[in-house]
């Protein structure tokens, strides 16, 4: 909200600036045929209004403070070469193209529109459709792309850009935006403070969301589906992830959530279903996971090497394939409050809390581990066997991965 | 074969073993819909109980009513029938009733339930079609057991050893198999083994829609081929109805040849 | 008619029959099939009516051979020894089953309902009858239909002299209509008096063939009960026929 007042406060300002501010009409039978033209013509300030229609155009400089505005979506298509919209002014706002046929080089990293070093910047509600990298923020700060969508046909990680770029930059919201088949949905490099809300990001070759050395950043009310893995974390601070649902990410390596040498992150009631690995840890430190439900995972949390004080409270964990996976007997996580579907045990003083604590790690997990084919075993009575006999006297199982306090019911 | 199948079906709906399976099923799925409340849950504690229990009541009373219908068959066969059909008309009888008490005993709370609502219902449908098919399938080679030996202690024998093998002994052989050759790859050879088993086969088709999450993190390109795609569903069940007319075949079988 | 040639069947390593040949084919010919307990009686019944399914040889009913055949026992009543019925169905329940399997025969129940007096019986469960009122429902269930053919095993077992009456007036009726009748038992005054002829098997061979008159002649005795008694005590010396003192050898040997 403070990022989009600030935004509304200085483009007010600077419409109240320039009370004749100038519209420039581009149309076929307009003044101006050309949006290049129109744009180079415009003075700071001024409106440039493109009319419906398709423009042959790229690379597209708008390097002062101006409102580029397509009404009807008229399509401004580029020549497979070039990007086509790249601003460098502060304080510009591009609203309602159809942008197509941007630059595909592997070489030059193109986008359709490229922001370089710009403040106060707004791109919306716009439609890209098969771009190398769609948007591509560089260097910079308080900007919102919000309500776009953008289209790619992307298969391969290699031949592929990400949707929405982010590198170097501050008070950034990217909301409400609909992305499908890039390499990464929206990828944050060194991007600190911002805020990722409301976005489907789907069938993305890598991920739907990725933060690299990004701190203080927040993702709420998003939907990741089917991507190579919905989320991942990684070499960052204090992010904050919030009701987020992760589905269907399937695959060999694919994970609803990847952390992965991270620091101090809430993660709070997100939705992991249907999801290979719910949420996979790789030198986690100081997370605390609360009201999350995990849903028909095949695992739904998998913890390796040296994670530290992760804090699973109150989370739902119904119907996985197997809920916890851990590979080391040391460590200080806890498991308190939670809700496991597979929890046997019996309430006596019916305080809603289960007398027997539960362990999540099942013997079937190692032995999946050592022959990984045994997955045709999942679920069979002789394997339900094992488990018992295992939870009964613990051999290989760590005893101390345990809920002491495992909920009785459902938890909302 | 109808009148036999008729007769047999209304003589068993009669009696006290299937209204006991039957009750029996419609207490437990009652008592899990109810008390749970979280039909994921409700699903695998079902799952567990068909798998095990649908081919042990098969086995066990197909043996039984082979048995205890020795002099009416005798009748019959003086009568102007056919062979195969008297067999085939009992077994389909005792087959059907027992699929009568899994699906009306499963599928009556459920729908009370409201579960054909709920987004479990495929896992449902797939769980009464199990409980039918291993109904059919381990009803038959009970019948065929019994058909084989007169000494009705020896047969009822077998045919729980059968159901033992089947539904315990069978994975434990796979699983000593797969760690003992883990060095090698065994992709193939695990499905090839678990379409062997009809229980197993069973438990696979509720896995393909329960847990495709954890099977598609599997990295092997035949499981993959296998678990990922229609092929998977559409293999598992045609080896089910392979299992499911190869009982039916061996009883027609030894039908034609046994002397009464 | 029933045509039998070659029929052998054997139990495991126990050869029962041993190369049958038999013809019936006289109406109203009653034929006595007789021999000791294991003989080979019931066997050659079951055979004929496709419940033992033969090693080797051929039956044929009315000149179709039944091998897999099952149609044709819509012309044969068939009496079985020590009737077993399903204990839990009430009579009438099992003649309705019976009339149900075989709809489009004409039957006459009625006529053995009423003949055996077993009416009062008819809401009962079959396991509850009492051994004679079994036997007649089981003669009731046989001959219910009109068929040319009538294989009885053991058909007097536990009948009460009344019921004995009824039989044989049953069979003399059987006879008087030119129907081809085999019919098992041990009791020889019975023999004497309904059957025309006689089959004794032994050892799973025919011993004998003939009318009756032929085996009290042959063995030069005043009674089939004798003639029996001589060939089971080993009385070759009666015999004018080569078998015999295989038979003593064969009897010897076991």
């Amino acid at each position: 909200m403070y990022q989009k007042l600030m935004w509304g406060i200085a483009l007010g300002l600077a419409w109240w600036g320039r009370v004749q501010a100038a519209t420039l009409e581009v149309c076929a039978q307009c003044p101006w045929q050309s949006v290049r033209q129109a744009v180079e013509a415009a003075a700071p300030g001024d409106v440039v209004r493109v009319r419906p229609g398709g423009y042959k155009e790229h690379s597209i400089q708008i390097n002062k403070k101006l409102v580029l505005q397509g009404t009807g979506f008229p399509v401004l298509e580029g020549n497979d070469l070039e990007e086509i919209l790249i601003i460098t002014a502060d304080s510009v706002r591009v609203e309602g193209f159809e942008l197509r046929r941007a630059g595909k080089s592997q070489l030059k990293d193109q986008a359709a529109i490229r922001v370089r070093k710009a403040r106060y910047f707004v791109i919306q509600q716009n439609r890209i459709v098969d771009a190398y990298f769609g948007i591509y923020l560089e260097h910079s700060s308080h900007g919102l792309v919000e309500g776009n969508v953008l289209l790619g046909t992307a298969t391969h990680e290699a031949s592929a850009g990400n949707a929405i770029h982010g590198w170097y930059g501050r008070h950034l919201e990217i909301s409400s935006n609909y992305i499908k088949g890039h390499r990464d949905g929206v990828y944050l490099e060194f991007v600190d403070s911002s805020l990722v809300v409301n976005n489907i990001s789907e069938y993305n070759v890598r991920y739907g969301l990725h933060y690299m050395f990004s701190n203080d950043d927040q993702y709420v009310c998003n939907v990741f589906r089917s991507n190579g893995a919905g989320v991942a974390v990684m070499f960052s601070k204090r992010i904050q992830m919030r009701e987020n649902r992760f589905e269907r990410n399937w695959g060999t390596t694919a994970y609803g959530l990847l952390l992965k040498e991270i620091y101090d992150a809430d993660i709070q009631d997100n939705h992991f279903l249907y999801n290979t690995v719910g949420i996979f840890l790789e030198g986690a430190t100081r997370i605390s996971y609360q009201r999350n439900e995990f849903q028909y995972n095949g695992w739904a949390v998998q913890m390796t090497g040296g994670c530290l004080d992760n804090h699973f409270t109150r989370n739902n964990f119904l119907a996985n394939t197997l809920d916890l996976v851990v590979n080391s007997r040391v460590n200080n996580n806890t498991f308190n409050g939670n809700y496991w579907s597979e929890y046997t045990g019996y309430d006596l003083n019916r305080d809603g809390t289960g007398d027997v604590p539960h362990r999540p790690v099942k013997l079937f997990s190692y032995i999946l581990a050592q022959s990984p084919e045994s997955i045709v075993l999942l679920r069979s009575f002789f394997i339900d066997l094992l488990n018992f006999s295992e939870k009964v006297s613990p051999a290989l199982t760590p005893q101390d991965v345990a809920d002491y306090s495992p909920s009785m019911s459902k938890i909302s | 074969m109808f009148k036999i199948f008729q007769y047999t079906l209304f003589d068993l709906l009669r009696s006290r073993w299937t209204l006991g399976y039957l009750g029996f099923y419609l207490a437990l799925t009652s008592a899990l819909a109810f008390l749970s409340g979280d039909t994921s849950k409700v699903v695998i504690s079902l799952m567990n109980v068909v798998l095990i229990l649908c081919p042990l009541v098969a086995s066990m009373l197909g043996a039984m009513y082979y048995y205890n219908s020795r002099e009416f068959i005798e009748l019959l066969l003086a009568q102007p029938l056919r062979r195969t059909h008297i067999f085939w008309g009992q077994y389909f009888g005792v087959a059907l009733s027992l699929s009568l008490s899994v699906l009306l005993g499963v599928g009556i709370p459920l729908a009370a339930y409201g579960i054909w609502a709920s987004g479990e219902i495929w896992n449902f449908f797939v769980l009464l079609l199990d409980g039918v098919l291993l109904s059919f399938i381990f009803s038959g080679l009970a019948f065929w057991i019994a058909l084989r030996h007169e000494n009705r202690i020896k047969g009822f024998g077998l045919a729980i050893l059968a159901w033992l093998f089947f539904a315990v002994i069978y994975d434990g052989l796979v699983l000593l198999l797969l760690m003992e050759f883990r060095d090698y790859p065994l992709e193939a050879a695990s499905i090839c083994l678990a379409l062997c088993n009809p229980i197993d086969l069973s438990r696979i088709l509720i896995l393909l829609k329960l847990d495709i999450s954890a099977l598609m993190g599997y990295t092997g390109a035949v499981f993959r081929q296998f678990l990922g795609s229609h092929w998977g569903m559409a293999l598992s069940l045609g080896a089910l109805l392979l299992w499911l007319t190869t009982p039916a075949l061996m009883v027609r079988r030894i039908a034609q040849r046994k002397d009464f | 008619m029933i045509a039998i040639r070659q029929l052998s069947k054997s139990f495991g390593s126990l050869e029962v029959l041993k190369g049958i040949d038999l013809i019936f084919d006289k109406p109203g010919c009653v034929t006595a099939v007789l021999g000791p307990n294991g003989s080979g009686k019931t066997t050659l019944i079951k055979a004929l009516l496709g419940l033992v399914i033969p090693d080797g040889g051929i039956i044929e009913v009315d000149r179709q051979n039944v091998r897999g055949q099952w149609d044709y026992r819509a012309r044969i009543s068939y009496l079985p020894q020590a009737a077993r019925f399903p204990e839990n169905l009430t009579v009438r329940e099992l003649i309705d089953f019976v009339k149900n399997i075989r709809r489009g025969q004409q039957s006459q129940e009625e006529r053995f309902i009423r003949l055996f007096d077993l009416e009062p019986h008819l809401d009962k469960r079959l396991g509850n009858l009492s051994g004679g009122t079994r036997q007649k429902v089981n003669i009731a269930l046989a001959l219910m239909y009109d068929c040319p053919l009538w294989i009885l095993d053991e058909p007097t077992n536990g009948l009460d002299p009344l019921a004995m009456v009824h039989f044989r007036e049953l069979v003399q009726e059987a006879r008087a209509q030119g129907k081809i009748v085999l019919i098992t038992t041990h009791i020889m005054s019975l023999v004497e008096e309904i059957a025309n002829e006689v089959v004794f098997l032994l050892e799973g061979k025919i011993h004998f063939q003939g009318t009756i008159q032929a085996l009290k002649t042959q063995h030069n005795q005043q009674s089939v009960e004798r003639a029996i008694a001589s060939i089971l005590s080993g009385g070759a010396s009666f015999s004018a026929n080569g078998h015999s003192a295989q038979v003593q050898q064969l009897a010897l040997s076991m």
